[in-house]
């Protein structure tokens, strides 16, 4: 318990340097960069609930992640609704989704679930698509509401990002701590086992893909007022799926600190290559990357750390 | 507005479709229907071999169906170098399911983003002479550019039948699909059929690729729309089973038409996905599963 409450503390002092960054209004820039980073801190640590904690691949990424943001798009088009109620709604939406494909589960293991998410991704993108009420296939523009905090809208995107981040990873590591996590990491090892040994494998799974679920909706929820246009491709992106297993494969995945260590390597290294670069050079850095380090270092960057104080 | 001679039109163009889709999905249903590979990463290899017909194509005036042909060996090489690093790296450790599955799903991305730092996003097309002709049989039209691919798409679809069934090497990657210690109790290495049939899917990918470059224009990003269709195949035809995989493409490129054709080509992607959640929710062993 009072580890519990001193992570809760951190992360409270998390969320406070974030504000006080955001006061300081340094170069802009920095943080429409860091809303990305931090958006894929909440997204690599929402797959590793249930990518590395339980064992199943998640394909379907962009799925949860645009669904939270087209939930968002559809109560700004019809109610105007306000950040917060947008952010509770997208999670919940993507969370419904989540229990879904939990129960998928049932009959779906391994490489067989990873493609149906996959699967479900396009699926939902086709119906967004032929959705006019939310822009259809061309897209639809989202206007921010005005006179935010911070001066900017970015900025105070920003510290809503960091506040869910933190909220994320404090879900993340009480899972991990909690009989949950070792429970999912008995499945992850061997689900009849598990079962055998009276593991509720099935609710645990359940609950796992719903948290899951939930936080993706979460990061995207304020997507369309950060990007201010809202259109499939962009929200669908497989780049999202790619990320989102790249960067706990890199950190490591048995522990909440490596989707973090990864989404701020990748993420910040990602922002750096797009600058300098191109945009299409850093896919092709996340891409060998991922598969560097799956052959090379399967236990990802936390791996290494471990293995060198071993010796 | 409907019309019975829109519906045999959709059909026809439908059936050729899927003698195509059939020639995209044979080298997925070889190396994950019999091996169990999970290469998420075939479609890729596809569209790398649309590029080298294009190329080829482009620079000297080459068939695409011949290219194909011509590259069959390099690409061979390469199912057998990715087989091997695969094999090295997760198979003989036996963390195979879920890394592998992330390796091939980094290597797509690193085929594809290569593909586009090259050629860029432009669509890419291969014309030949007998892509703009066709034939008119009492209303209903069958393009060249459909018709030589499924004629392709079958012939290649009998050659991997006949090769499975009546070559010593057919029946050995038969065999370490059923059961590899027996194999290996019989003498055989079970790593070097795999790596065999690993690289005959890939070569496969070699002459698809020149096949879809044919049937419409190419952007590295394609793969994507044929991971559901390949998989959906695979799994609707039953794993591993090659004649099965010939009808589920029939049906899957039948009902695609008959989608895009009264619903408008926006649904057509989804068909496939439609098909592959339904079956991997309600028979995951296929039509014709094992």
């Amino acid at each position: 318990m009072a580890r519990t409450v001193r992570a809760v503390l951190v992360g409270l002092a998390v969320v406070a340097a974030g504000i006080a960054l955001a006061t300081l209004r340094v170069n802009p820039y920095l943080y429409f960069a860091g809303y990305v980073i931090l958006q894929y801190v909440v997204i690599a640590t929402a797959w590793n609930i249930l990518g590395g904690y339980a064992g199943y691949v998640n394909f379907g990424t962009p799925a949860f992640f645009a669904l939270g943001a087209y939930t968002a798009v559809f109560l700004i088009q019809s109610t105007q609704a306000p950040l917060p109620v947008l952010i509770l709604a997208g999670g919940l939406v993507s969370a419904l989704l989540g229990l879904g494909i939990g129960y998928l589960t049932l009959r779906l293991r391994g490489v067989f679930f990873s493609i149906a998410t996959l699967a479900l991704s396009i699926v939902l993108q086709t119906m967004i698509m032929n959705w006019q009420y939310v822009g259809g296939s061309r897209g639809m523009s989202v206007l921010r509401p005005s006179g935010p905090p911070f001066g900017s809208y970015v900025t105070f995107l920003f510290t809503v990002m960091v506040a869910l981040a933190v909220v994320a990873v404090i879900v993340a590591r009480f899972i991990e701590r909690s009989w949950i996590g070792r429970g999912l990491a008995a499945l992850r090892d061997n689900e009849e086992a598990a079962e055998c040994m009276g593991v509720p494998t099935l609710r645990l799974k359940l609950f796992a893909t719903t948290i899951s679920g939930c936080l993706l909706g979460v990061a995207g929820a304020p997507f369309p007022y950060y990007v201010t246009f809202v259109e499939p491709n962009s929200a669908f992106n497989l780049d999202y799926a790619v990320n989102a297993l790249a960067m706990p494969m890199i950190g490591g995945t048995t522990s909440w600190v490596g989707p973090v260590i990864g989404a701020v390597l990748l993420g910040a290294a990602q922002q750096l290559a797009t600058v300098t670069i191109s945009s299409e050079m850093n896919l092709f850095i996340v891409g060998v990357v991922l598969v560097a380090f799956v052959v090379l270092a399967p236990e990802g960057i936390l791996g290494l750390v471990r293995r060198l104080r071993g010796r | 507005m409907f019309s019975w001679d829109l519906l045999a039109n959709a059909v026809v163009a439908g059936l050729l479709l899927g003698g195509f889709y059939a020639a995209v999905s044979l080298g997925i249903s070889l190396i994950f229907g019999l091996l169990d590979i999970a290469n998420i990463a075939q479609p890729a290899f596809v569209i790398l071999g649309a590029y080298a017909a294009y190329v080829m194509n482009s620079s000297f005036g080459l068939d695409p169906i011949l290219t194909g042909l011509l590259f069959t060996p390099l690409f061979y090489a390469l199912g057998v170098v990715v087989y091997r690093v695969y094999y090295g790296s997760f198979e003989r450790r036996g963390e195979e399911s879920l890394r592998g599955l992330v390796f091939f799903f980094g290597l797509l991305f690193i085929i594809e983003v290569s593909l586009s730092l090259k050629f860029g996003v432009d669509y890419r097309l291969v014309q030949t002479a007998y892509t703009s002709r066709s034939i008119d049989l009492g209303g209903v039209g069958i393009a060249f550019r459909y018709l030589v691919p499924c004629v392709v798409g079958v012939a290649m679809t009998l050659a991997l039948y006949l090769f499975l069934g009546r070559t010593f090497y057919g029946r050995a990657i038969m065999a370490v699909s059923q059961d590899q210690s027996a194999l290996r109790l019989m003498g055989a290495n079970p790593v070097q059929i795999k790596t065999i049939a690993f690289g005959v899917g890939i070569a496969a990918a070699s002459l698809s690729g020149a096949l879809l470059i044919s049937i419409a224009p190419v952007i590295p990003s394609t793969d994507r729309d044929y991971i559901g269709r390949m998989f959906a195949i695979t799994v609707l035809g039953g794993m591993g089973s090659i004649g099965g995989t010939l009808v589920a493409a029939v049906i899957l490129g039948v009902a695609e038409s008959l989608m895009s054709t009264f619903s408008g080509p926006s649904w057509s992607l989804a068909v496939s996905f439609g098909i592959l959640l339904l079956a991997l929710a309600v028979r995951p062993a296929g039509l014709f599963g094992r």
